[in-house]
């Protein structure tokens, strides 16, 4: 009787120990694995193989939480820019026809160097710099 | 004698100042000469009423013999102001396009000065509402002058000159709000007023937004006139693209045109054009459809279904964004949500512009497609915000786990507290 | 029942390393059993939760990056990718606010119990120092997520600590690294809260558990007064430290209970161009003296309110600290009549002046 009060006892205190421990280890554990996206703030992004790019066309990526637009000009050389409209933070497109980032909501044009050629836009859009290696496309910011 | 010694000495201070100094006191020569015509009117206190030595023809080394003739060599004033060199004094008001144009429309002359500056504002002039008037020999109309000054001329990206974007409605309120001189055209003088508490104005001379636009953006510079019925819209459309292209292929647009109405500005007002809003869609009592639109017509139930429906995406965009802000504050992932957002906000800005096709299809389509947008990015929002309270599910099997370990602990402490006691 | 001493492991270790005196301090430390005896436990749970809170600073340590553009979104990071960094950020802020608590109620339990007499006047003035550094350790990591709220708060606390005569203004900059809260405060208050602080408390700590562990428990007049027969006492080990780690547990529990039904709040980045929130309130612990600065009158005689304010919390602070050591007609205070009476009033005034900042 008493045996088997006690054997109760230290089934509990083992359950509950094994338990308590690894409702502690595992958290930790799980926490220092590091997450898929490593770093707070987004200094680079990789944007795919060249090939996936077409001539002449663009394509809108997330860098954190910012868009941008990657294009692959004609001459087979990539541009990068932040796609929200220096006006009214509408997203930015590529014309194909006219070679130009146009941003639908009023009109407003780039040229492909980001600059704002017309419309309401009253600034620039901000680059970004497109790194190819082994054929792999980075985007980082223009600073780092 | 005492004269000469001092024109002497300025002649040599003259040139000592042309070879060291900067070109704003090279002015005070006339191609490394004593500009004599400065001199002696500076010395007689003479010189002519708001005369500014940084107007851009002083500085250019073009002095007073440039308009008015005359020698700036000449010591003697009567020799200088003779008709042998072609003195002319003050030009008539007539005169002044002419006088100005001497220069200004010689492209040849121009290009030594400003390779890229235009040589057609005398022409332009005489095609405005001035020049004819000027013309038909009003003497009271604007003239060069009237804008650019006589004496204190700036070029128009110098912000003291008198048609810097900031300056300019004040230069053209000088006359135009002017009751009485207005009140002999039949013109009204209150634009000035009216033109600086809308959005244009309020950008420009509050906000001092050189981009937006001021009086001659929309009347032309120098062949200022007002815009008729048939160009408004285009006026409005160097600028306002968009709008102006839905509404052109618009049915109203056609209906308008037949009814004599103005575009753009039956709805939005001319001078005092005020900032957009949305009420001005709909049957509310800010509502410019209700002008014509009475209740029981197409238009009206237009209206009221095209305000609903902006009213709707404006409702569900700003509870999506205080969602956002929440999601936020709580330290849970909203970079999609502001993904969506984005996407929404954008749906608005374009609605907002298709309106302007009052086509019915378009707009009831545009607006579909952001309240949907809306509420993926609400459902996002929503769950993230669930995710943080939900965490606690996970935690039962911890709490379990201890729960179990103090109870163990606290038999144990039952059973040897048996044992205790005594001192 | 096993005992400790039994075992292999200890018997390989005793053999190489002399354990008596650990043996000793163990099982023969007791522990007295009387009406009072929860106090005792107080201590113990202010010690587990700064263990805590090392533990899951530690952890923190791993992604937070401080700075003024990196601070608010790698504790945003910590909070939404890391796997359970939200359990680990939420027990560091509960377990640090708890930790405080327990200090306090550690302190004013002593001081009833009158547990700071000869020979245990230095583990009073240690304590009374550590919990200095708490608070300190509170501000500065208060600070740390650079979010809104924890920047206006830090620039009034700041604020007020300028206003100490002659020192004000050096503290001032000393503590905020320039003339204003910026990115630099955000730098310094970081190596204030992982560096600085831990070094100071951890000295301190040490200096008062040897002082706990070397005079034992101090035993309160009613208890002494008792014929030896009466006197009831339990070891230490086990059984006051099964009861403590029982308690250790319950805080546990409690403390995951509050993280996860009541978790803390990022709040919205700081913008030091912004203009400040309504409703600036510092950390609870030092409600009662922002309280009280409040409403003092902006002249008291010659000085102006603030800093006359100052002035007395920090006479008070100082006579709090060497309370033991203080006499009044040749006759320690601890053992006159006003004793009672002070500690009543302080915690009155820290109770009152507190519920009257929050709910005002």
């Amino acid at each position: 009787m008493k045996q088997d009060r006690r054997g109760f006892l230290n089934t509990l205190l083992g359950i509950g120990g094994i338990g308590a421990i690894a409702s502690i280890i595992y958290p930790v554990f799980e926490f220092l694995l590091p997450p898929e996206s490593r770093e707070p703030t987004v200094s680079s992004i990789k944007a795919g193989a060249i090939d996936q790019y077409e001539v002449n066309s663009a394509k809108i990526l997330k860098f954190g939480r910012e868009p941008v637009i990657l294009i692959r000009k004609d001459s087979g050389e990539f541009s990068a820019f932040s796609a929200t409209c220096t006006h009214l933070d509408c997203i930015v497109q590529y014309r194909q026809d006219t070679k130009q980032i146009l941003c639908a909501c009023h009109n407003g044009h780039y040229d492909l160097k980001g600059r704002n050629v017309s419309g309401p836009p009253p600034k620039p859009l901000t680059e970004f710099k497109v790194s190819v290696i082994n054929n792999e496309i980075t985007i980082s910011t223009m600073e780092g | 004698m005492k004269n000469i010694i001092r024109r002497a000495y300025v002649l040599f201070v003259g040139t000592v100042i042309f070879i060291n100094l900067p070109s704003t006191v090279r002015a005070y020569t006339l191609q490394d000469k004593v500009d004599n015509c400065f001199v002696c009117h500076q010395e007689n206190e003479m010189l002519p009423e708001g005369f500014s030595e940084n107007d851009i023809h002083f500085t250019s080394g073009i002095g007073c013999v440039g308009c008015h003739g005359g020698s700036a060599i000449e010591e003697d004033e009567e020799i200088a102001m003779s008709s042998k060199f072609g003195f002319i004094g003050v030009p008539d008001k007539k005169d002044i396009p002419a006088t100005c144009g001497k220069c200004h429309s010689d492209i040849e002359f121009m290009r030594q000065y400003r390779p890229r500056i235009a040589t057609d504002q005398v022409s332009q002039y005489f095609e405005s509402v001035h020049g004819k008037k000027l013309k038909q020999g009003d003497n009271k109309v604007a003239d060069c002058t009237s804008c650019h000054s006589a004496h204190s001329i700036l070029p128009v990206d110098d912000p003291r000159s008198s048609v810097y974007p900031l300056n300019l409605p004040e230069t053209c309120n000088h006359c135009h709000g002017n009751s009485d001189l207005m009140y002999t055209y039949k013109l009204k003088s209150n634009q000035y007023e009216e033109y600086s508490k809308s959005v244009h104005g309020v950008a420009l001379l509050e906000h001092r937004d050189i981009s937006a636009p001021a009086c001659n953006d929309c009347h032309g510079n120098h062949g200022a006139t007002p815009p008729g019925i048939q160009s408004i819209s285009h006026v409005c459309g160097t600028c306002h693209v968009n709008n102006q292209q839905y509404f052109e292929k618009s049915n109203l647009s056609t209906i308008f045109s037949e009814a004599g109405f103005h575009g753009c500005e039956e709805c939005h007002g001319y001078h005092s054009i005020p900032k957009p809003s949305d009420d001005m869609l709909g049957v509310g009592e800010k509502s410019v459809c209700i002008k014509c639109h009475d209740s029981g017509d197409v238009g009206y139930d237009a209206a009221l279904s095209w305000g609903g429906k902006l009213n709707e995406l404006r409702t569900i965009h700003e509870h999506a964004a205080e969602v956002l802000a929440e999601v936020v504050k709580k330290g849970m992932n909203d970079v999609d949500i502001d993904f969506a957002l984005k996407d929404v906000n954008q749906s608005l800005i374009q609605l907002r512009t298709f309106v302007h096709t009052f086509d019915s299809k378009l707009i009831v389509e545009k607006a579909d497609e952001g309240i949907v947008l809306a509420n993926n990015a609400l459902e996002l929002a929503d769950k993230e915000i669930e995710e943080y309270y939900n965490r606690r599910i996970g935690f039962g099997f911890a709490t379990l786990a201890f729960v179990i370990l103090a109870f163990g602990v606290y038999l144990k402490i039952r059973k040897s507290s048996n044992v205790k006691h005594e001192s | 029942m096993a005992k400790l001493t039994d075992s292999n492991v200890f018997k390989w270790l005793d053999e190489r390393v002399d354990l008596s005196p650990l043996t000793k301090l163990l099982y023969h430390k007791k522990v007295p059993v009387h009406s009072h005896t929860i106090w005792y436990y107080m201590g113990g749970v202010t010690l587990f939760l700064f263990i805590v809170q090392v533990f899951t600073g530690i952890l923190l340590l791993m992604y937070y990056v401080p700075g003024e553009n990196s601070a608010y979104e790698s504790v945003q990071f910590i909070l939404n990718k890391v796997s359970f960094g939200w359990l680990i950020r939420n027990i560091h802020s509960w377990s640090a606010n708890l930790m405080i608590l327990f200090a306090f109620i550690h302190m004013f339990s002593a001081f009833f119990t009158k547990a700071l007499r000869k020979p245990r006047e230095l583990t009073w003035v240690s304590g009374f120092i550590l919990l200095l550094l708490g608070m300190f350790f509170g501000f500065s990591g208060y600070l740390l997520p650079w979010n809104e709220l924890a920047f206006f708060a830090t620039k009034v606390g700041t604020d007020i600590a300028g206003a100490v005569p002659f020192i004000g203004d050096w503290l001032k900059i000393l503590l905020r690294g320039g003339d204003d809260v910026t990115g630099a405060t955000l730098s310094r208050f970081f190596g204030f809260h992982v560096a600085i602080l831990p070094a100071a408390f951890t000295i301190f700590l040490t200096l008062h558990l040897l002082l706990v562990q070397r005079q034992g428990m101090s035993e309160p007049d009613s208890f002494t007064k008792l014929p030896d027969e009466k006197k009831k006492y339990i070891s230490f080990f086990p059984d006051f430290a099964l009861r403590d780690f029982l308690l250790w547990l319950i805080v546990l529990i409690a403390l995951l209970a509050l993280t996860v039904f009541s978790p803390w709040d990022l709040g919205i980045k700081a913008d030091s161009l912004a203009s400040a929130p309504e409703g600036i309130k510092p950390e609870w612990y030092f409600m009662f003296m922002f309280q009280t600065l409040k409403y003092l009158p902006p002249h008291i005689w010659f000085i102006e309110g603030e800093v006359f304010g100052l002035l007395a919390f920090g006479a008070a602070g100082v006579i709090w600290m060497v309370l033991p050591f203080i006499k009044i007609k040749k006759k320690l205070l601890i053992e006159s009549k006003y004793y009672f009476y002070i500690g009543v009033f302080a915690i009155a005034f820290i109770i009152i002046m507190t519920l009257i900042g929050y709910l005002s």
